[in-house]
C-alpha cells in the first residue's frame, strides 16, 4: 500500500508539480513549433508520451542491468541516445503504416522527437531521482510524457484563441508564445506546495 | 587578394553567427538551456563555453569525415560524435569545476540534444572545409553564449541585485524573486525577442 502511494505521488508530481516543460524547460522547440493547432499538438503529445515511456524503461534497465554492473557508466550518454533514436524509428514506422494522416501532420517533427530534450532529459533525471525499481521508472516516464502532452495541448488551445487577439506586431509569433508559457508556468507554480 | 577575400568570408561567417542568424535569438533553436541555466551569469558562461567546445569539436570531426558520410547514416554518425564530445566535456567539468557541474546537473549531457549542434553539423560542417567549419562553430557558439549572457545578466541582476556575484544594485533594491523562477525565464526571453523584432523592424516574428 505504501509503495502504491509513492507511485501515485510520483506520478502526480511529474505530471503537474514538476512538469518538465514549465519547471525544467525541456522540449521547448516542439512546444513552440507544433502548438499551433490542437489536433497536431495532441498527436505530438501522444507520440512523445509513447516514446518517453519506452525509452525511459529501456534506458533504466540498460543502466541498471548492464552498464552499472560492468562499470561502463562513461558510455551512458552514447547508449541512451542510441536507444532513443531506435525507439523513435519504431514509432515513426508504426505511425506511417497505420496513421498516414497523422504522419502528414507531424511532418519534420516526428524524426525530431529523437532530439526532443524531454526524452533524454527524463532518462537523465531518472538517475538524479535515484529511481530504484523498474515499475517506478515506468510510471515516472509515462507521467513525464503525459505532462508534456498536457502542456502542449493547453498551449495549443490558448494559441487558437490568440489568433483572434490583437497582439502588437513585434510580439507576434514566438515572443507572445513564450510570454504565455511564462504565465502558464506561473499558474503551474500553484501546484508547488502539493507534494514535497 | 586571395587572402583578403577569405578573410572577408570568415568575418562574414562570424558575424552571421553572432547576429544575423544568432541561434538563440533569431533562429530560436537550442532553446532549453538558455532558459534553464540563465539564473546566474556564471552557470550561463560555463554552459556557453561547453557548447562552444562541443560544437567546435563536432564540426571539426564531421568536416574531416565528410567524404565518407552516407546520407542514410549521417544523422546517427553526427549524434554519436556529439555524444562523445559531450561525455568528454561532462567529465572535464566534473573533474575541474565540481561545484559548477553540480549546479548544471543534467543540463550538460542535454547538450547532446541541443538542436544547434546537429543543425550546424548538417547545414555547415558536412559540406564545408575544415577551417570554415571551425570558424562557423566559433561564430555560432559565440552568438549562443552572448544570448545566454544577456538573458542571465537581466535575470540575475533583477533577481538578486548582483552580477556574477558582485553587488551592482543599491542596497535599497528589493530582489525580484520571480525572475529566478521559470516565469522570469519565459517572460524575459519573450520580451527580448519582441524587442529584437521591433529593432530589426522586420516581420520575421513568424517562427511559430
Amino acid at each position: 500500500m505504501d509503495r502504491l502511494g509513492t507511485l501515485v505521488m510520483g506520478f502526480l508530481s511529474v505530471v503537474v508539480v514538476n512538469n518538465f516543460v514549465f519547471t525544467k524547460f525541456l522540449g521547448i522547440c516542439p512546444y513552440l513549433g507544433v502548438s499551433g493547432r490542437l489536433d497536431t499538438a495532441l498527436g505530438m503529445g501522444l507520440a512523445v508520451t509513447f516514446v518517453t515511456t519506452i525509452s525511459g524503461i529501456m534506458t533504466w534497465s540498460l543502466d541498471a542491468y548492464l552498464l552499472t554492473p560492468l562499470g561502463l557508466q562513461v558510455t551512458r550518454y552514447i547508449c541512451y541516445i542510441i536507444v532513443i533514436a531506435a525507439a523513435v524509428q519504431l514509432v515513426e514506422m508504426y505511425v506511417r503504416r497505420f496513421f498516414p494522416a497523422l504522419y502528414e501532420l507531424f511532418g519534420i517533427f516526428l524524426p525530431l522527437i529523437s532530439t526532443n530534450c524531454v526524452i533524454l532529459g527524463l532518462c537523465l533525471w531518472l538517475d538524479v531521482w535515484e529511481t530504484d525499481n523498474l515499475l517506478e521508472a515506468a510510471v515516472l516516464s509515462f507521467g513525464t510524457g503525459l505532462g508534456f502532452a498536457l502542456a502542449i495541448c493547453i498551449m495549443a488551445g490558448i494559441r487558437q484563441q490568440l489568433l483572434l487577439a490583437d497582439v502588437p506586431r513585434s510580439l507576434r509569433g514566438a515572443p507572445i508564445t513564450l510570454i504565455t508559457a511564462g504565465l502558464l508556468a506561473l499558474a503551474f507554480m500553484g501546484f508547488g506546495g502539493m507534494i514535497r | 587578394m586571395q587572402d583578403n577575400t577569405s578573410d572577408n568570408l570568415y568575418t562574414k561567417v562570424i558575424l552571421n553567427g553572432l547576429w544575423r542568424q544568432n541561434p538563440a535569438l533569431r533562429l530560436l533553436i537550442g532553446m532549453c538551456p538558455p532558459l534553464a541555466v540563465t539564473t546566474g551569469v556564471r552557470p550561463a558562461l560555463t554552459m556557453g563555453l561547453s557548447v562552444i567546445f562541443v560544437l567546435s569539436c563536432s564540426n571539426l570531426v564531421v568536416s574531416l569525415i565528410r567524404p565518407f558520410l552516407r546520407p542514410h547514416v549521417r544523422i546517427i554518425v553526427f549524434t554519436i560524435t556529439i555524444a562523445t564530445f559531450v561525455t568528454i566535456c561532462d567529465l572535464l567539468l566534473k573533474a575541474y569545476l565540481p561545484a559548477m557541474s553540480e549546479v548544471l546537473g543534467p543540463y550538460v549531457p542535454l547538450i547532446i540534444v541541443n538542436c544547434l549542434i546537429i543543425f550546424r553539423a548538417e547545414a555547415c560542417a558536412s559540406k564545408s572545409p575544415v577551417l570554415l567549419s571551425v570558424i562557423d562553430a566559433l561564430g555560432m557558439g559565440g552568438g549562443f553564449t552572448v544570448a545566454l549572457l544577456i538573458l542571465a545578466s537581466i535575470r540575475e541582476v533583477l533577481a538578486t541585485g548582483c552580477w556574477a556575484g558582485w553587488q551592482v544594485m543599491p542596497k535599497a533594491f528589493v530582489p525580484w524573486l520571480a525572475m529566478q523562477m521559470p516565469v522570469g525565464a519565459f517572460v524575459t526571453l519573450g520580451l527580448l525577442l519582441g524587442l529584437i523584432a521591433m529593432v530589426s523592424g522586420s516581420k520575421e516574428a513568424r517562427h511559430g
